[in-house]
């Protein structure tokens, strides 16, 4: 097999990606795609640790199913509230929903 | 040295996918592309999981990702049509170009290469025995396992597919 380091480099490059779009992009539902880019990349890591590290306890592995189950919700109630912010101000840009700003 | 067989070849294609796929996903100007590169990464990310031996993982990966996270966000593209295609991609563009190339530096100098890539004993996994799916299927399942995290985690789904309704629904219809 392929050494560790190569699998949390692969993922290391997919976080800096994610958090590049998500600081960088405009649009909202953007901003979410690239969250699941970093929720992906820690999946990476934490299934390469745990094939690397401890491949006969179960700890890992299920770690790695809960995430899913993390990211389903997470995508759900982010895009419903990114929905919700462009029916009542027709816009899908973070920094315009700024109700709550001091 | 590394050597070339079947694994580390998938190891590199999929890992071109997941990149280039990411790459799309952020820097695509049209989302609805956007969200078929994901797509694309996502199928990356799966075929990643099959070489680490974790084929149960790829399956849901596929299943909930590609199937259903990934056609969630179809959707909201298209619920927020009109917006899509702003003049402007990004903020700051260079800042954050900048501050997504140093994180990646520090996390591979700062972190892999002085810890793994410094520690070859580190570098192969300590064994080739892997859990069964039917393994984990019965931790779930078990007292001793992980049964409560497996309902919060149900529960978890329901409050979030129940509030997701709640607040994507139209005030006037309530």
């Amino acid at each position: 097999m392929v050494p560790l380091w190569m699998y949390l480099v692969v993922a290391a490059a997919l976080f800096s990606l994610g958090t590049f779009g998500v600081l960088a992009r405009r649009n909202g539902v953007a901003v979410l795609l690239s969250v699941e880019l970093m929720l992906n990349a820690v999946n990476i890591n934490l299934v390469a640790f745990w094939r690397y590290s401890a491949p006969t306890e179960i700890g890992g592995f299920a770690f790695a199913a809960f995430v899913f189950v993390i990211a389903a919700a997470e995508a759900a109630v982010g895009l419903a509230i990114i929905i919700s912010i462009y029916r009542s101000r027709h816009s899908v840009i973070p920094e315009e929903a700024d109700t709550l700003k001091g | 040295m590394l050597e070339l067989n079947f694994v580390t070849v998938a190891f590199f294609v999929f890992s071109l996918i997941t990149l280039g796929g990411g790459w799309g996903v952020v820097t695509n100007k049209n989302l609805f592309r956007g969200t078929i590169w994901l797509m694309v990464s996502l199928f990356g990310v799966a075929g990643l999981f099959l070489t680490l031996s974790a084929p149960f993982l790829a399956a849901v990966q596929i299943l909930v990702y590609i199937g259903a996270i990934a056609i969630l966000f179809t959707f909201a593209v298209m619920l927020t049509r009109s917006l899509t295609n702003l003049r402007e991609r990004y903020y700051r563009t260079w800042v954050n170009v900048l501050g997504a190339g140093a994180l990646f530096l520090l996390l591979v100098l700062g972190v892999i290469a002085p810890v793994w890539i410094a520690n070859p004993d580190r570098a192969l996994p300590v064994s080739d025995q892997v859990v069964r799916t039917v393994d984990f299927g019965v931790a779930l399942a078990s007292g001793e396992g992980f049964v409560l995290p497996f309902e919060v985690a149900s529960l978890l789904l329901t409050a979030a597919m129940i509030g997701a309704i709640v607040i994507a629904r139209d005030a006037d219809e309530a």
